[in-house]
């Protein structure tokens, strides 16, 4: 009478005649055949769902504790640290998340880069992938605001005032972003209501695409080539292995690496040395007081720097927030018929090896104070990270490359 | 079910949604006007008031308007000097690009000569300079006039909060209105007297 037909019995069957509960397991757990090649790079998107729920756990459990009240935030974090049973353990989870958190998906874009994952037919997931990447970023600037430290005060002024830049629109912009004429409690409340809510909400939706674009197509693997090319008389990719239990179990390896060097984080070195947790953060916010060097934290820095080649404001504002944009147009500007870095040559090589550390540069660059020599040197390296568009898309028009295997190689 | 489309239905439709469209836009009103500073930001936005009778030359008093520092920043005949010398190096010399009333828009850049009044804050992105009066050479700037440094990404300003060139902010500060009760007392956030107190 209206229920699904099922070869399970008991409870999950009661439950499968009312909710395809053992096609989702086998859609994306038991017979989702991913490539049998998956090397290091591959630990790092199980990584992310891994770093995602500790954001979330750790997160709802700050938040019983906080209030968003410029008089009171910054005393409530010391209360957490020092008054809450196990509070500091908690906020040390959350802090070195967010920045495991910019580890992990770093690592994760840049094996996309190297394995050309981004290509057709994933264009989706990666573009899903980015707004995930931008989300993330939306994410930590208002997280970091919270604690009310003199850094998030005026990290939030120097990021918000971009928006001012903007000419026409620019002081109203403004002034609707931090419902004052300047930092204030009110920034700070609309801040939490959207770290805590808003950006959460969107971004596990964009996960969920992100998830479902792959799971749709299938999993790109380090040699590049489509496994469901090859399938056995079972409709089955010969070079596919189902996800779980091989993959289930080696991602829980990779989490359990994982964790050793992050916890050993948390608990020996939460600050890494100003990085994770900056020195003037441990100051309360001050109106009349800038800090010597305001930067932000590290994830951040590299488009800091690019911000701050352009002498402009609003012209910097353009090329930073257009180095961001540069990474969604990726599938469409490489043009190669070839994804794995494994089958391209060395230019290609070579270009992907200055772009990853003009990156780094640009990072380290976007962290100390300018002389004449650094400025220099963010200029050139600015110029690398978008010549790296323009040669991708120049370069692949008719890219030689090696040969390609039909199967995967291992 | 037939091929034909019943226009007037389709039309209808048409209607009903284009409304429907109309009435979200409004509806989305409320929630974005909701972002702007409320009544209670907008009074503490007021007006602020200075006493600058114990200034002596060379120093800075500061007061807090809207938020924003705002610099008091007394200056000698010295430095008053400097301000007609170096136009060549200034950005925007004559103020013609940079926001500041009327009365401000001149070298001195105030009501009264000796008396600098001004926002305190970087116009490159927000940071509050510092104030370097004195007549030195200074690790910035080997020539240095007396004037405004900013500590976050090194734009100068001379002291009458010019911007030279080389950095990255590109307009002079910003000058607030202002207007003096009498010789040792003015009012900031507004030009005019009455009411405004």
């Amino acid at each position: 009478m209206g229920l699904r037909k099922t070869n399970e019995k008991g409870i999950l069957g009661w439950f499968d005649q009312r909710l395809p509960v053992m096609d989702m397991w086998n859609d994306h757990m038991a017979k989702y055949y991913a490539p049998s090649n998956f090397n290091f790079w591959y630990f790092f998107g199980s990584l992310a769902l891994l770093v995602l729920v500790n954001q979330l756990l750790t997160g709802v459990w700050l938040t019983m504790h906080y209030k968003p009240d410029a008089a009171q935030a910054f005393g409530l974090v010391e209360y957490i640290m020092r008054d809450v049973p196990w509070g500091w353990l908690i906020r040390y989870l959350h802090t070195t998340g967010a920045s495991a958190f910019f580890i992990v998906v770093y690592l994760h874009m840049f094996r996309g880069l190297m394995y050309g994952s981004y290509k057709k037919p994933r264009e989706l997931i990666w573009t899903f992938g980015m707004i995930i990447y931008v989300a993330l970023m939306a994410e930590a600037f208002m997280g970091y605001v919270l604690p009310w430290g003199n850094m998030s005060f005026w990290g939030a002024k120097v990021i918000t005032q971009l928006f001012g830049t903007i000419p026409w629109i620019g002081d109203v912009l403004l002034e609707g972003i931090r419902g004052d004429y300047n930092i204030s409690d009110a920034t700070l409340n609309r801040f939490f209501a959207l770290h805590v809510v808003a950006v959460p909400i969107v971004l596990l939706i964009l996960v969920f695409l992100h998830i479902a674009a792959l799971h749709s197509v299938g999993s790109n693997n380090p040699d590049g080539i489509e496994i469901k090319d090859y399938k056995d008389e079972n409709g089955i990719p010969k070079d596919g292995i189902p996800f779980h239990p091989y993959y289930s179990v080696k991602d829980i390896f990779g989490i359990g690496m994982f964790l050793i060097i992050f916890l050993g984080i948390v608990f020996l070195k939460p600050d890494m040395g100003g990085l994770f947790l900056e020195h003037d953060n441990f100051n309360i916010a001050n109106p009349g007081s800038t800090p010597e060097h305001i930067k932000p934290v590290w994830y951040f820095t590299p488009f800091f720097a690019i911000l701050k080649v352009v002498p402009n404001p609003f012209g910097g504002m353009i090329v930073m927030f257009s180095a961001i944009i540069a990474l969604f147009l990726l599938p469409w500007v490489d043009r190669s018929e070839v994804k794995s870095i494994r089958y391209r040559l060395m230019p290609f090589k070579l270009a992907l090896t200055a772009f990853v550390t003009s990156f780094v540069v640009l990072g380290y660059l976007g962290m100390v104070s300018w002389g004449p020599g650094e400025k220099l040197l963010a200029q050139a390296l600015t110029g690398v990270y978008f010549l790296y568009f323009v040669f991708l898309f120049v370069y692949t028009k008719n890219e030689k490359h090696k040969p390609i295997p039909e199967r995967l190689t291992h | 079910m037939t091929d034909k489309v019943n226009e007037s239905r389709r039309n209808l439709l048409i209607a009903t949604s284009v409304v429907g469209a109309i009435g979200a836009g409004f509806a989305a009103v409320p929630f974005i006007k909701s972002w702007m500073p409320s009544e209670r930001a907008k009074a503490a936005g007021g007006v602020v008031k200075a006493n600058v009778s114990k200034l002596e030359s060379g120093q800075k008093l500061q007061v807090k308007w809207r938020g924003q520092p705002i610099f008091i920043v007394k200056r000698d005949k010295v430095l008053l000097d400097t301000l007609s010398n170096h136009d060549d190096r200034l950005k925007d010399a004559k103020s013609e690009k940079s926001i500041q009333p009327d009365f401000a828009k001149n070298i001195y850049r105030s009501q009264k000569e000796e008396l600098l009044v001004m926002v305190g804050i970087c116009t490159h992105l927000g940071c509050s300079p510092k104030v370097y009066p004195e007549i030195v050479p200074q690790a910035f700037d080997s020539d240095w006039q007396g004037g405004f440094f900013c500590p976050c990404h090194g734009s100068t300003f001379d002291i009458s909060g010019r911007v030279y060139n080389g950095s990255p902010a590109g307009t002079n500060m910003v000058i607030p209105p202002y207007v003096y009760v009498d010789e040792n007392n003015l009012i900031i956030g507004t030009d005019k007297l009455e009411g405004g107190a």
